[in-house]
């Protein structure tokens, strides 16, 4: 099975964001790192992959940086990266995004597509449903189980009571929610092998696509500081008072 | 980040950045949150060597037999990353690269190699390493343990203390007295006349197993013998290679107790401000910001040395003396910030404090090193009394 992984290098969510002033656009430092959804998506796409003939390619868009995020998941295992780093993209919509990704997948050809459900920096969420639309292929989104085998994908559909089964045919693009499967660490010997693998990096020339923008972020505004809270003294009789509040808010 | 203030992250490469960031996750997710509890309870759960061995962190900078040969200066930082979680995790790893597998790959014969060191690789097999006794600690040469022939065979006697891992070891490599010099000894640790006594009520490295080694009458053949080394070369050789780990690793602890001080010194308020506000606190905190990055430069020059195998012995004595010590000073100073919330297991501090008089003394003590970089400096040993 031919397997495309989306992935995303992002910067390192434990240093503060900053935005552009005129632009809004997310300041990118050359070094990023594998988003920690995307994690997930790498490995489901191994397991799938060592149980079938085929390898894990990872298809990414944005600046290529030092590379450090991608080379994360050729170490998990991944056979190839294609990495789509061109200046006219900086600052795309979900859907240019997605008309890229889908370009470069089309012309890597695969069985099954996997993306996580949104990015840690942008969370537009919608990317993988557009690139599902624009390949012609059904999307099943948020599964906590995949199965794949014979042209046929079955997933469980996360719910907020539970899980749906979910059928469709291949090819097919799923996303997987964190927790799907447990990422394994990149081993020092797939570190050190994944410097020699291969690595396309494509401009937009390279791909016939088009990819206008007509998104814009028009203003940007800080969150709202959280007000006081609620204080409860304890006089003996704080914790009912905790429970009261919590059955409230309806989170027992 | 706040703590690379000198950029010194642009004097690696991106594999050992990846490696570097790998561990530091291992370390934050298996580690970290559960390392407290280990140290309260005075334990190491020893399966996690399995782990440790998928990931390639044993005996990772050797070369074949199922190491993954890394660049030294990677090992040094691997040692970073899991001393920042504990003293004690470091110290498993050291033991089980440094001081157990390489004398095999350094030493061995090559069935012994290949008996041994790719279980060792993968944490199937957990080493330990029998040096220091009782009353031979700093003078390791004035050891008492015996290796005698019997036949074909060797017979052991003797006693081995503050053992890492001794508990929980399938073999010891024991250094021994022979005729022809001290040998070393792959001794499994399930050999009859062998016992091994955990040393309880420590107040440091508590999530790490210290042993006693007992050795009466062990027998093994002389294909355990390590063929390669009869002289005190042999085991001193182990430790330069444990202490180049050591001198990367302190800045962990260092860089831990840097940070939970910064953190805490900017949220907790005393007089209507953050405490980062006072004069005091600032000094405090540059002076361990200012270390962290100095001894971590150390540490990188040291490794880039090794790298191109020109270290020597004197130079990672240097790394070892003065890293240690400042690490020690980083770790008390980041317990002041904290106040009375520094003495408790809930920050990380007065662990890594506690663990860092460990590491202070054991590989070579402070005084010891001292004493060789003055020897290295005069060209006078001072190790003895002059009277003698």
């Amino acid at each position: 099975m031919r397997i495309v992984v989306c992935a995303k290098q992002i910067p390192d969510p434990a240093t503060p964001y900053k935005l552009e002033a005129d632009t809004h656009w997310l300041v990118r430092p050359a070094e990023q790192v594998l988003d920690d959804t995307d994690r997930y998506g790498v490995e489901m796409g191994l397991q799938l992959a060592q149980n079938s003939d085929g390898g894990v390619t990872i298809v990414s868009m944005g600046p290529a940086g030092s590379m450090q995020g991608l080379r994360q998941a050729l170490a998990m295992g991944a056979e190839k990266a294609v990495i789509i780093d061109d200046p006219t993209l900086r600052g795309s919509d979900a859907l240019a995004t997605a008309r890229v990704l889908a370009a470069a997948i089309a012309r890597e050809g695969f069985d099954l597509v996997i993306a996580g459900t949104e990015s840690t920096d942008g969370y537009s969420g919608v990317v993988p449903q557009m690139v599902a639309e624009i390949l012609d292929v059904p999307a099943l989104t948020y599964a906590t189980e995949v199965k794949a085998a014979e042209g046929k994908i079955t997933i469980h559909r996360q719910t907020s009571t539970g899980y749906e089964v979910v059928e469709g045919s291949l090819p097919a693009l799923v996303t997987v929610t964190a927790g799907v499967v447990e990422p394994r660490y990149p081993t020092f010997k797939g570190i050190m092998e994944a410097k020699k693998k291969p690595v396309d990096n494509l401009a937009l020339a390279d791909l016939s696509v088009e990819a206008t923008t007509d998104q814009k972020v028009t203003s940007i505004s800080d969150a709202p500081a959280r007000s006081g809270g609620a204080k409860i003294e304890d006089d003996g009789a704080a914790h009912e008072k905790i429970i009261e509040l919590l059955a409230q808010k309806k989170v027992i | 980040m706040s703590q690379d203030f000198l950029d010194l992250d642009a004097l690696l490469s991106d594999e050992e950045k990846l490696l570097r960031q790998t561990v530091r996750q291992f370390t934050e997710e298996r580690i970290l949150p559960e390392v407290a509890e280990w140290w309260e309870q005075g334990t190491f759960p020893h399966e996690i060597a399995r782990d440790m061995g998928k990931l390639g962190l044993l005996g990772m900078h050797l070369e074949g037999y199922g190491c993954a040969g890394t660049s030294a200066t990677a090992y040094g930082l691997a040692c970073l990353e899991l001393e920042a979680g504990d003293s004690g995790t470091r110290s498993f790893v050291s033991v089980q690269g440094s001081l157990a597998m390489f004398p095999i790959w350094k030493f061995g014969s090559e069935e012994q190699k290949q008996d041994w060191l790719p279980r060792m690789a993968a944490g199937e097999v957990i080493g330990c390493f029998g040096l220091t006794e009782p009353d031979s600690g700093s003078d390791p040469s004035s050891m008492r343990t015996t290796a005698r022939r019997d036949g074909s065979d060797w017979i052991l006697d003797g006693t081995k203390m503050w053992i890492t891992n001794g508990n929980v070891a399938d073999l010891a490599i024991i250094w021994a007295r022979t005729e022809g010099g001290i040998r070393g000894f792959i001794v499994p640790t399930d050999s009859p006349g062998f016992t091994a006594n955990e040393i309880h009520h420590k107040a440091s490295l508590r999530a790490s197993i210290t042993s006693e080694l007992v050795l009466e009458g062990v027998r093994v053949p002389d294909e355990f013998a390590l063929p390669g080394v009869s002289s005190m070369r042999g085991p001193l050789s182990c430790l330069s290679e444990a202490r180049f780990g050591i001198l990367f690793g302190v800045m962990g602890a260092a860089r831990a107790c840097y940070e939970a001080s910064l953190t805490y010194a900017k949220e907790r308020e005393q007089f209507g401000a953050p405490i980062a506000s006072f004069q005091l606190t600032q000094q405090k905190l540059v002076d361990m910001m200012v270390i962290v990055n100095r001894g971590t430069l150390l540490a990188m020059h040291l490794g880039r040395m090794k790298d191109d195998g020109r270290l020597s012995p004197e130079q990672v004595s240097f790394g070892k003396l003065d890293n240690v010590r400042n690490a020690l000073e980083v770790a008390r100073s980041a317990r002041s910030v904290l106040g009375a919330n520094g003495i408790t297991l809930e920050y990380p501090v007065i662990r890594h404090m506690t663990n860092l008089e460990t590491v202070y003394t054991y590989e070579g003590t402070n005084e010891i090193h001292t004493l060789i970089l003055g020897q290295a400096i005069t060209g006078i040993p001072a190790f003895k009394p002059p009277s003698t």
